[in-house]
């Protein structure tokens, strides 16, 4: 291929991958009236009277924060959970190894439209119906497969004798864990970790069955269900969504190298 | 050192704490829902009764169920065939080197990084029969989400803007541990570019296409999200998947009994669709 016909290409699979993102932007700051017309497709004017609105008039910042809990406390929890059964399975002889990677493998296919209805009844036996802690309970155990497989690969990384040598030096195996394996893999700790907060900020089929009201609905079931009441207030579900948008997006754009090193390493290994 | 026991022992502790988490979370639902599919059961009415078969063989006259899985397999095969394809092509493009090459990846992450809700409450409004761009700009009049006949391959397309990218970078970290040697001889040999992609670059990249394939199959079969923030599963049920009219049946017509036995059969068909693929795989890689 030429070099103007590459360069072509790549401009068009860069629009392409921009363009549903920069439209929804442009919409989020036209006035109304510019909103329903077109051409043309930039605003002649830009506002930002539909962000006043969705952080003032609805329950916006309490869904955001909602959001932030359960996505930073899913990370958390998952992480720490699949780090210390990834350092067995790295690190200690486990029986039947093999065995448990495929069945968390296994976890990881299970589609979620088969664990709602047992987990919704499980939960509202508990008394856990919208609360935060059903979310980030739920999205840990599925974000467990992931963050096992992948810290695996990372603890794998770290040379055997550099752990032996710290369990020579009088290290239990937590302590070798904590005080050498930890800091030596966390490039790879901050990789799960960024997957696993996008993965939870954005899901949407259990926050929509196990909510009911602003006090647990997270950020995705707000736009999904975003209140009109006789047109469809366009600009703000714009607004809405590039600010739902806006934390992922970041995270997306400067961790791109280890998204991407995630993702492929979660793929191969599988 | 050590006897084979106590070093169990010694990782159990460590285990211990994800492996009750996985049992309660996905186990035990996973479990319980097979229970559930054999009862009638409905809160509303405080009705818990076990039927047996009978939900699964209501299934067989259930047309609506019959229309969801045709819907749903349409969906799936159209949309990772286009992804397969697309991000092959894309991944061709984006092996070589050239200035930029960092942005153009980061840009290509952003598809992949949006959350799937918003992706359709963007393409809903870009589909707007009324004041939507892509009417605009094909200067055409068509009822993308309100005609049948459109609203399902809409949905297709726009999974194929969020998932293509994925697929590329896959295939590009595939394409990128082919060895350079191997695209040497084959130059030195005087292959022309069609034969070594045949040649050379398909087959070492068919058990990474297999593995992109599962992963992405599993996904579009299980799709949930995307279509029901779009189109809800209308217009006339006609984008309406499995995962979709089993949640309708579970959380609005509250029928916990049959719904789980709708969710059941997504259950059962990914573990169809991945066996399959396991064994293909096999073939490949023995």
């Amino acid at each position: 291929m030429s070099r103007i016909g590459r360069f072509t290409a790549l401009a068009l699979v860069a629009l392409w991958s921009l363009a549903p993102f920069l439209w929804q932007l442009i919409t989020s700051l036209k006035p109304d009236p510019e909103i329903t017309a077109l051409p043309p497709l930039l605003p002649a004017h830009i506002t930002l009277a539909h962000y006043a609105a969705i952080f003032t008039g609805t329950p916006f910042l309490r869904l955001m924060a909602n959001s932030a809990v359960v996505a930073s406390g899913t990370t958390l929890l998952a992480v720490a959970l699949g780090a210390l059964a990834a350092f067995a399975l790295a690190k200690l002889h486990v029986r039947r190894r093999t065995l448990i990677l495929a069945l968390v493998l296994a976890v990881s296919m299970f589609p979620p439209i088969a664990t709602v209805s047992p987990l919704f009844l499980v939960i509202n036996a508990l008394g856990l119906r919208d609360t935060l802690i059903a979310l980030i309970l739920t999205y840990t155990g599925f974000a467990l497969p992931l963050a096992i497989w992948l810290l695996t690969g990372f603890f794998h990384k770290v040379p055997d004798e550099i752990y032996f040598a710290a369990r020579v030096d009088g290290c239990t195996p937590f302590e070798a864990f904590r005080r050498v394996l930890l800091p030596l893999s966390a490039p790879g700790l901050i990789t799960t970790a960024i997957l696993v907060f996008i993965l939870s900020w954005n899901e949407f089929l259990y926050a929509l069955s196990f909510t009911a009201t602003a006090a647990a609905r997270t950020l995705p079931v707000g736009i999904a269900l975003f209140p009109g009441l006789h047109e469809i207030p366009w600009g703000e579900i714009a607004a809405a969504c590039v600010a739902a948008t806006a934390p992922v997006l970041l995270l997306a754009l400067g961790f791109h190298r280890r998204i991407v090193e995630g993702l492929t390493r979660g793929a191969v290994k599988g | 050192m050590t006897s084979p026991s106590r070093q169990a022992g010694r990782s159990a502790p460590f285990l211990a704490p994800a492996g009750v988490m996985l049992a309660a979370v996905t186990l035990f639902p996973v479990i319980y829902i097979l229970w559930l599919s054999l009862e009638q059961r409905s809160p509303v009415l405080g009705v818990t009764q076990f039927v047996g078969a009978a939900n699964y063989l209501r299934l067989l006259g259930d047309a609506r169920f019959w229309n969801a899985l045709a819907n749903t397999t349409y969906f799936t095969t159209l949309s990772v065939a286009l992804e397969l394809a697309l991000g092959l092509a894309m991944a061709l493009l984006l092996r070589r080197a050239f200035p930029g090459r960092a942005l153009v990846y980061a840009v290509v992450l952003i598809p992949w990084a949006v959350p799937t809700v918003v992706t359709a409450r963007m393409w809903e409004w870009m589909y707007n029969a009324d004041y939507g761009v892509i009417n605009y700009l094909l200067g055409a009049q068509i009822n993308w989400l309100g005609s049948p006949a459109w609203a399902m391959h809409a949905a297709i397309l726009m999974d194929v803007w969020k998932s293509t990218p994925f697929v590329a970078l896959l295939l590009l970290a595939g394409l990128q541990n082919i060895p350079a040697e191997l695209y040497h001889a084959a130059s030195v040999d005087g292959a022309t570019r069609w034969t070594t992609f045949r040649r050379v670059t398909l087959p070492l990249l068919m058990p990474l296409i297999l593995v992109v394939l599962i992963l992405r199959t599993i996904d579009a079969f299980r799709v949930f999200d995307a279509i029901y923030v779009l189109t809800g599963g209308g217009p006339a049920n006609s984008t309406e998947t499995l995962s979709i009219y089993a949640y309708k049946v579970l959380f609005q017509t509250l029928e916990f009994g049959y719904g789980s036995t709708l969710a059941v059969t997504v259950l059962a068909c990914i573990a169809l669709a991945t066996a399959v693929y396991a064994r293909l795989l096999r073939g490949r890689t023995a």
